[in-house]
């Protein structure tokens, strides 16, 4: 079944990019071999236009000439292409609830953690708080789990690695600590948890290299740590 | 298993009109609730406790929130009739991408064609025309977002109609002359009953959106 599905996979990415970075995890995961270009997004390829008219983003998977836009979009499609080592969960009404946290992880806690960027003081406490506050959700649903897909990582999961190694990178360099553990125990249990599975080990931007990218942006943007 | 399907909505809801074509393609029978939004049901606050927002949609008692959620559950539990998104991989993509892209952009946009003055209407305006161009064009010459059948694209957009004439009134725009193919398929949609069944009265909506300008102090 691999033999014949073993035809060309491209993705078109980003090294830094949580999004671009879940689709890695998850060819990777199903043993999909596949090209990577990166991207430079501040000046668009022609490529990347051509296969993403309507966004002009990445991710890109093309798969045999065809391509997928959206992370999550393209997430369901590897796991509807290659079924084994499934993603989402078989039961609808698990299906439902993966999907529903997926979108909150992007929708909400992505959303609030991107207005903390580039604000001091006061400003910055606030979106601090509300981003919080989503994170708390978060850590409710790890309760008595090992992963937000259950015992095994999952769909949310995968999604959510933006919060372990993108959001919870930021912690030193913005000056505040966001996600403290006394005040999130569950959610640093799960990322230890996220760790022992070599896939998503070797499938994240190398913490070193990605802390530095991390504080050269801060940089330019003139964030002052508080 | 006796199956209890309870839908808290709210009748001018573009998102819930989504899930009640959904059940009647389905041929599911459910209770539909009309929330007061102002006024919000302890079941509602208690059902979707995160965003307190419709539709919810009750299962046997377990909640599943967000429309689109609720469209890919239903057609994956009722699998036996009117398949809603395709069976192809690929097309499947397709269907998925074109509703998030309705989600991201139709909403938030055409919102400020009654709720803004000004270069910010103009602005909105020319977005709103510009998406619906763009969905327009992804229809091509197919009957359907899909194709030859009626399906999840089709099930994402078609509720926004409603709310058309009172872009058009408060807007000052012309959905019909920008966009001749898509009202060409919001005809062929509503001859189907149940989309007919599942949308109100767009005159309806244009009232409640002027009662709306009135509370928001826009008039």
């Amino acid at each position: 079944m691999a033999e014949s599905r073993s035809e060309e996979v491209k993705l078109l990415g980003m090294w830094v990019s949580p999004f671009s970075r879940r689709i890695e995890i998850a060819l990777t995961l199903k043993g999909v071999p596949y090209e990577f270009s990166e991207q430079d997004i501040t000046n668009k390829s022609s490529l990347l236009l051509q296969l993403n008219p309507v966004h002009k983003m990445i991710p890109v998977l093309v798969h045999n000439g065809k391509p997928i836009s959206e992370s999550l979009v393209i997430l369901e499609y590897i796991d509807d292409t290659w079924p084994n080592n499934p993603i989402l969960p078989q039961d609808p009404y698990d299906r439902a609830m993966a999907r529903f946290w997926a979108k909150f992880v992007d929708q909400q806690i992505y959303v609030a953690a991107m207005k903390m960027v580039g604000k001091i003081g006061e400003e910055r406490d606030a979106a601090v708080e509300a981003t919080r506050d989503l994170l708390k959700l978060l850590e409710k649903e790890l309760v008595g789990k090992d992963f937000l897909g259950g015992t095994s990582l999952g769909f949310v999961d995968i999604v959510a690695t933006l919060v372990a190694f993108w959001l919870m990178r930021t912690d030193e360099i913005i000056g505040v600590k966001i996600v403290p553990v006394e005040m999130f125990p569950e959610i640093h249990r799960w990322v230890k948890n996220l760790l022992q599975n070599d896939v998503v080990k070797n499938c994240i931007p190398p913490e070193d290299e990605h802390l530095k990218y991390i504080k050269a942006r801060m940089d330019s943007l003139k964030i002052k740590s508080v | 298993m006796a199956n209890e399907v309870i839908l808290l909505d709210f009748w001018p809801s573009m998102f819930g009109m989504r899930t009640r074509i959904a059940l009647r393609e389905k041929g599911v029978e459910f209770e539909y609730r009309e929330e007061d939004l102002r006024n919000k049901s302890p079941l509602l606050l208690q059902m979707n406790p995160i965003h307190k927002k419709i539709p919810v949609l009750i299962h046997n008692g377990k909640p599943v929130c967000e429309s689109s959620i609720q469209v890919q559950y239903i057609d994956e539990v009722w699998s036996h009739k009117n398949p809603i998104l395709p069976s192809d991989p690929y097309q499947r993509a397709q269907a998925r991408f074109w509703a998030d892209f309705i989600d991201k952009k139709v909403y938030d946009v055409s919102r400020k064609t009654w709720t803004t003055k000004g270069e910010e209407l103009e602005a909105a305006k020319k977005e709103l025309i510009e998406i619906l161009k763009t969905l327009e064009s992804e229809l091509g010459d197919k009957p359907y977002f899909g194709g030859d059948e009626f399906g999840y694209v089709d099930i994402a957009l078609i509720g926004f109609y409603t709310w058309f004439p009172a872009y058009e009134k408060f807007g000052n725009l012309s959905i019909e002359s920008e966009c001749p193919k898509l009202m060409v398929w919001v005809k062929k949609c509503l001859e189907r009953e149940t989309v007919a069944k599942s949308l109100p009265d767009p005159h309806k909506v244009t009232e409640f959106v002027a009662e709306l300008r009135k509370r928001f102090g826009l008039e």
